[in-house]
């Protein structure tokens, strides 16, 4: 099972220094390519016109930071249920990318509709929904903060992550009940008519794009917590050593 | 209700009655609340009466989050809460019994004073009743789904104000769903049955998933 | 090219979402540099992975 192998952080490691430079080569094209066909191939909408090239970084963004609170699910459901050494290291990292992700949803997302729907915010169901997420993100964060243990925080945040994943779909689905109660159908929707495939193709290409972009950004974090818990164990194993050492010199002086 | 469960919800429920009088401080901390919120808003009787659910569920909800801390905290300080998980029980069991002994001592005073308090905020007898029998259904997911919140943050020293943030998204469908079944009552968009059943089963789902999240992060904090 | 009456708008998100990105990049290098480096000083302190073998005889 090749899955299995690369538990060993050791050998993790190995695989990101082999894996990782394809991955940013291969992102940095896609965003190229992207970028280049939301700004020059993409036609305006009719109705909404140049504002439209908003939606090639907002869709893919608010795609992402589903993705990810996806990620930590799985890890969490790793760390608790196979213990797997890496699952927790790789919670910890998506955290703070998810949270960067929704925050660029949000921002662009009222951005978008300023102009369109002539504010900067309104309390529509998804919009609400995205920043009950990242609330999630920062609670996670914060937890992760909070606690010294790295293996404590970790089950912890689990736990949490895991309660997260249940209730999401129900805020998600409260919060679209409450929204038309509220709200009767007066924002634009953009689901509209099917999408144009000269709108569609760049959309995908932003959107392969930036899920490059988080597995990069992923690895590179995960790289980073393997290499600060190496830190910490060598820390509290040099503090051992070098105060209670003078107490193990004097418990066996036979030696 | 065998023997063990009834002597473990008697000692919560006077532990927490006797102990500060946490109960009493709820509810003046839920009087302090919907004091608060005419100055914020103003004294105009008909925006507090449309209002008024709303505050009052917003103040519940405060009120439950300020107890939450003292759910587990005190019983792990002098080492009653290690005992507990090792006495062979099922710790799900003993959450929910400790649950509900928090919730007769916390959540119950807070509904019944909701009636009081409607009178200041101008609604009328049928919105009044609406409101504290959406209170009295839906307090108890508000605690059971801080239990999980109290659990996560018991070995912190100060995991108060974490603890709210933690439970405040969770804790937002039941928000929803209160405030529209109070509302619906009034002026009904919807059906009162509609909004009301489904805050049901959410406090129906918190006494499943609270219990066992929380016996999890529990165990986990122990070892 | 030409965006509109609404060009602020796009090159605004565009622009926020390019520093987010940077931030987040510039995040994970300077962690990953101060973690090699502390690496290095333990290192040089005579604590390593390596030497774990040799001490625990």
């Amino acid at each position: 099972m090749a899955f299995w192998d690369y538990a060993n952080p050791t050998r993790f490691l190995r695989l990101v220094q082999v894996v990782l430079p394809w991955l940013i080569g291969f992102c940095v094209l896609a965003f190229a390519a992207g970028l280049y066909m939301a700004f020059f191939t993409a036609p305006e909408d009719y109705q909404q016109g140049n504002t439209v090239r908003i939606m090639y970084i907002h869709v893919p963004a608010a795609w992402l930071c589903m993705m990810c609170y996806t990620v930590m699910s799985i890890s969490s459901i790793g760390t608790l249920v196979w213990k797997h050494p890496l699952a927790d290291v790789s919670a910890k990292s998506a955290a703070p990318i998810g949270a960067a992700f929704t925050f660029m949803a949000l921002v662009t997302g009222s951005l978008w509709g300023k102009p369109m729907w002539g504010t900067y915010w309104v309390w529509d169901a998804r919009l609400t929904s995205v920043l009950v997420l990242l609330i999630m993100y920062l609670g996670l964060m914060t937890l992760w903060r909070t606690m010294d243990d790295p293996i404590k925080a970790g089950k912890s945040a689990a736990i949490l992550t895991l309660v997260g994943a249940l209730n999401l779909p129900i805020i998600k689905f409260s919060v679209d009940w409450w929204n038309t109660l509220h709200q009767p159908a007066s924002v634009v929707r953009m689901d509209g008519p099917t999408i144009h495939p000269d709108i569609l193709w760049p959309l995908l290409v932003m959107a392969v794009a930036f899920t490059l972009l988080f597995f990069v950004l992923h690895l590179m974090a995960m790289r980073n917590e393997i290499l600060r818990r190496r830190v910490r164990a060598l820390r509290m194993r040099a503090a051992s050593v070098s105060r209670p050492g003078t107490a193990a010199a004097t418990a066996q002086p036979a030696e | 209700m065998t023997g063990w469960a009834m002597a473990l919800f008697q000692r919560d429920l006077r532990l927490s009655v006797r102990i500060g009088g946490s109960a009493l401080v709820g509810v003046l901390f839920f009087l302090a609340v919907v004091t608060v919120i005419p100055f914020g808003v103003g004294p105009d009787l008909n925006l507090l009466a449309r209002i008024g659910p709303a505050i009052l569920w917003i103040g519940a909800l405060l009120a439950t989050l300020l107890g939450l801390d003292r759910l587990f905290q005190a019983d792990r300080e002098d080492g009653t809460l290690d005992l507990m998980m090792m006495a062979g029980r099922p710790l799900e069991l003993v959450i929910l019994i400790k649950c509900l002994a928090h919730w007769i001592a916390t959540g119950l005073p807070l509904v019944v004073a909701a009636p009081l308090l409607a009178i200041f905020l101008n609604l009328d007898p049928v919105s009044m009743g609406a409101v504290t029998l959406t209170l009295l259904v839906g307090t108890p997911a508000l605690t059971l789904i801080g239990a999980i919140g109290a659990s996560l943050t018991v070995s912190l020293r100060r995991g108060g104000l974490l603890l709210a943030v933690l439970v405040i998204p969770l804790a937002i469908p039941v928000l929803i769903f209160g405030v529209s079944s109070a509302d619906a009552a009034i002026h009904d968009p919807v059906p009162f049955l509609t909004p009301f059943l489904i805050l049901c089963a959410l406090t129906l789902i918190a006494a499943v998933v609270g219990p066992i999240a929380s016996a999890a992060a529990l165990r986990f904090s122990a070892d | 090219m030409e965006l509109g009456t609404h060009a602020g708008f796009i090159i605004a998100s565009y622009a926020l979402c390019i520093l987010t990105v940077l931030v987040l990049v510039a995040w994970v290098r300077i962690d990953k540099a101060n973690q090699e480096r502390a690496l290095k000083e333990l290192a040089e302190q005579g604590i390593s992975r390596a030497r774990r073998v040799h001490e625990s005889r």
